[in-house]
């Protein structure tokens, strides 16, 4: 039986960066990992949809040239090629991480693992392939980053043929004309924005009474405007019935409070949230706690029972990469020794890559509000913002959210072209306590979108300059 | 060139210490792994090592000198023949390393290339003048609280202070010279000590944020000294496998045993959930001159009383000189304190955060106890329970005393 400082279950991007690290602190690493390194993320997810993105955002352009002064006629795309780009981008990165471990000596087992007790003071942990046991190995401390998998409801499961999981939807062999997604948070709206910017007729239905419930309500009203001016239907407020498959279609009626639709489409993509990957993975007979498929950790990613850990996905939410990879140094830094600093949910940044694109950190004004401080918020629409203009991206808003008492950026919400890019600026501003008074003395470049984050902080503390 | 050798950080929360010695004087030579300072932190004294060679140029702290930052300059090493630089500021810095016995020991310092921070940084102008790493926001929420932040820890990377420490820091009324006018004669003063600062801080923290309450019992003795008087006979009269254990080794072993057969205080409040541990590492209280400190008896209730007995010797020894590693004093789930040598009958404690509870045993001493309907004669400790009530509640502190006393009147369990 091979013996190892630490066992890494699952190579996604919580655990294959928490090998990097534990490799780099001088550790003996092995990672289990059943299908690909890089793990949904890079695989099935963040990545691969950026590639699909990308594609849709020149096919909307190439449509909209005139503005610039082009015209271009006959614009075509061939939707195996885009897909295989985005499937090629994947594999290079994936073939990356496989590289990297490699050079941090890291093992790496093709297989699934699961615990088989214990052997002294270390986790053994069983690792099959096909059913068949390959090995066993040993460790002192084990990761578990197994991530998750898309949740399904009585009534809305996939079939993979007309009902899709964002799976399916990433690897489509023709354009659906109609199509209807389930689900309106970063995945169910990155896929409608797909869609619709290649030209399919899109309807997103969302349960909750607005879209992107986790984002401020003023941006996901924007949102919302934004993507109906493109033409997708956005029905809030609704309850999808019961799918009713024929002649490779779907029909459907959705109830919302503003009437009823009957609606007949060729796809639907369920997007209506994740579960954990807590299965079969020998958790019975230890401390672990799982709740609502999620394995409770504390602070530090400790599970309860003594050298395990888990990470990422699967160990709630909010369900992103950076928080596994984030989660993943930080529990080997522990291990280790060392003194980390625990990850606080309200410095970790969400985006979404839609077209117009959103991203966050911090409070909502809703919950500032709630918080019962005193606020002063500032906001700055793009349509006053140089470069905004001179791109042809004009619809945007940059709002930050300040305790008026300490300055303390308690929220920034931005939507519009580039946001994802530039929300680590209120990232790292959040992370270092800043105070408006630093933000306002930082020099932005012109001309830069980001301008739109000095002008929104100006306007929350007694005017913007240029609005 | 000229090198700065700074303040190295000797564990991972240490912001400042003082430099107690200088093992070297300026004009010696210095090889790389030779032993040039003694460093004093809150809690423990430890050497320091040279990580370059060359000649002590200048040492620009003096023995003595308290709250030294960590990655201050404190000396400056020259080459044969070189100009020794006036200041510190132009030679680039190599932190002091911990000597090989702390050298294991994890720290998050960065690493020896680390540059000095620019001296252009807008330093904040504390009362003392030193510098003071903050960020913004702790420094406003400071201002606004009336707080000298000289005066507060830093929990932040590389000690800087965040907003958490200053709300958590407490105001403190500046020092009024009333003193001089009501006592005109003479008064000593006596500098604090950093140990005397943090036990201080601590134990105000302590009483101001943990609702303590407490439970006694009294406890009889007889039968654990009618064992205890067994044990050490059986020690061989002197050689390797000698041992003496006393009254205080075997109250260790049954607090934690008590702990295991109720866990419910071997926990640790948070605010947002209670940690329950899994391992019973038990402080005990060692009085050393100028303050106390609390060494841990790790998996105390796995541990025989002869190792219980022979390592709180060591620790407490090691206390005594100072020569106690970070991590043979930083954590530990429940504390003792001991008072029974003085002859006090009882006395509470105040706990030791963050743990939920410490035991305060007083002196066992002959007292009248009532059997049946008889008078009869016991030797008697009384031992007082002081406990979170945030953890834990007092029905709880109640059932774990008496499961402590019950197996220290009947002691067999101690040695199977």
């Amino acid at each position: 039986m091979d013996k190892f400082d630490l066992i890494v279950v699952g190579g996604g991007p919580g655990g294959y960066v928490a090998a990097l690290r534990a490799a780099q602190l001088g550790k003996n690493v092995a990672v289990v990992e059943s299908t690909h390194l890089g793990g949904i993320c890079l695989n099935w997810g963040c990545i691969p949809t950026k590639a699909l993105l990308r594609a849709s955002e020149l096919n909307h352009q190439l449509h909209n040239l005139a503005e610039f002064g082009f015209s271009a006629e006959k614009v075509s795309f061939d939707l195996e090629k885009v897909v295989a780009r985005s499937r090629a981008v994947s594999r290079q990165l994936s073939r990356g991480v496989s590289g990297l471990l490699k050079k941090a000596k890291v093992k790496v087992y093709d297989g699934r693992a699961k615990l088989a007790g214990r052997d002294g003071n270390a986790h053994v942990v069983s690792v099959t392939k096909d059913g068949a046991e390959l090995t066993r190995i040993a460790a002192p401390d084990v990761i578990l980053a197994t991530g998750a998998r898309a949740r399904h409801f009585p009534g809305l499961e996939p079939d993979g043929e007309l009902v899709w999981t964002y799976r399916e939807a990433m690897v489509p062999k023709e354009l659906p004309k109609r199509l209807l997604v389930i689900g309106s948070g970063a995945i169910g709206v990155e896929f409608a924005s797909f869609y619709r910017n290649m030209g399919a007729e899109v309807t997103i239905a969302e349960v909750a009474d607005r879209i992107m419930i986790a984002e401020d309500a003023e941006i996901s009203a924007m949102a919302q405007k934004s993507f109906e001016k493109q033409g997708i239907k956005v029905l809030t407020g609704a309850k999808v019935g019961p799918l009713n498959k024929k002649d490779g279609t779907v029909s459907t009626q959705i109830v919302t409070v503003s009437g009823t639709y009957d609606l007949v489409v060729d796809k639907v993509i369920l997007a209506v949230g994740i579960v954990g990957n807590v299965e079969d993975l020998g958790l019975e007979k230890t401390k672990v706690k799982i709740d609502k498929t999620h394995i409770i950790v504390d602070e530090f990613c400790r599970t309860g029972e003594p050298g395990l850990w888990a990470i990422g996905d699967v160990a709630g939410a909010p369900w992103l990469a950076h928080k596994a990879s984030h989660e993943g140094v930080i529990c080997v830094e522990k291990i280790a020794g060392h003194d980390p600093e625990p990850l606080h949910p309200l410095n970790i940044p969400g985006c979404t890559y839609s077209r117009p694109q959103v991203a966050s950190v911090g409070l909502t004004e809703e919950k500032a509000k709630a918080t019962g401080r005193k606020l002063k918020i500032g906001r700055f629409p793009f349509m006053a913002n140089g470069k905004a203009l001179a791109m042809g991206e004009p619809d945007g808003l940059t709002k930050t959210i300040f305790d008026a008492e300490t300055g303390e950026l308690l929220g920034a919400h931005m939507i519009g072209a580039e946001v994802t890019e530039m929300i680590q600026g209120y990232v790292i501003a959040r992370t270092s306590e800043l105070t408006e008074a630093e933000l306002k003395e930082t020099v932005f470049p012109h001309p830069t979108i980001s301008e739109t984050m000095h002008e929104s902080v100006l306007a929350a503390w007694g005017g913007a300059l240029h609005f | 060139m000229a090198i700065n050798i700074l303040m190295p950080a000797l564990s991972p929360t240490m912001t400042e210490g003082t430099v107690s010695r200088w093992l070297k004087k300026e004009g010696d030579t210095v090889k790389s792994g030779d032993l040039i300072a003694e460093i004093e932190t809150d809690k423990a004294t430890m050497e320091v090592e040279a990580v370059d060679e060359g000649i002590l140029g200048r040492i620009v702290v003096p023995e003595g000198t308290e709250g030294v930052k960590v990655n201050s300059p404190i000396a400056i090493l020259v080459e044969e023949g070189e100009a020794v630089p006036e200041t510190a500021e132009a030679a680039p810095a190599k932190k002091a390393e911990p000597a090989p016995q702390t050298a294991a020991q994890p720290a998050s310092a960065p690493a020896s290339s680390a540059p000095t921070v620019p001296s252009h940084a807008t330093p904040a102008a504390t009362s003392s003048g030193k510098r003071v790493f903050a960020s913004p926001l702790a420094r406003r929420i400071a201002a606004k609280k009336g707080l000298d932040l000289s005066g507060v820890k830093g929990t932040g990377p590389n000690g800087r202070i965040l907003r958490r420490d200053v709300e958590n820091a407490q105001v403190e009324a500046p020092a009024k010279a009333e003193m001089a006018i009501s006592a005109p004669a003479e008064v000593t003063r006596v500098a604090n000590s950093t140990m005397r600062k943090v036990i201080a801080r601590r134990l105000s923290e302590s009483k101001q944020n943990v609702p303590h309450f407490y439970v006694a019992v009294d406890i009889e003795l007889d039968a654990l000294l009618a064992l205890r008087a067994q044990l050490n006979a059986a020690s061989p009269s002197e050689g390797e496998g000698q041992f003496k254990i006393s009254v205080n080794d075997m109250m260790i072993k049954a607090v934690a045993l008590a702990l295991r057969s109720c866990p419910g205080l071997n926990v640790q409040f948070t605010e947002a959930e209670t940690l329950h541990f899994p391992d019973i590492d038990i402080s005990m209280a060692v009085s050393i001159p100028d303050g106390l400190i609390t060494p841990i008896i790790r998996q105390a209730d796995r541990k025989s009383l002869r190792d219980i007995s022979a390592e709180a010797r060591d620790l407490a020894k090691r206390a005594r000189d100072g020569k106690l590693k970070p991590e043979e004093f930083q954590g530990g789930t429940f504390s003792i304190s001991n008072m029974g040598m003085f002859g006090v009958r009882e006395f509470s404690a105040i706990i030791n955060p963050p743990q939920a509870g410490i035991l305060a045993i007083a002196a066992g001493e002959k007292r009248a106890v009532v059997r049946g309907d008889e008078l009869a004669v016991a030797t008697v400790m009384t031992a007082t329970l002081s406990v979170d009530h945030r953890a834990v509640d007092g029905a709880l502190g109640a059932q774990w005393l008496n499961a402590l006393r019950d197996i220290v009147q009947n002691p067999y369990r101690l040695v199977i």
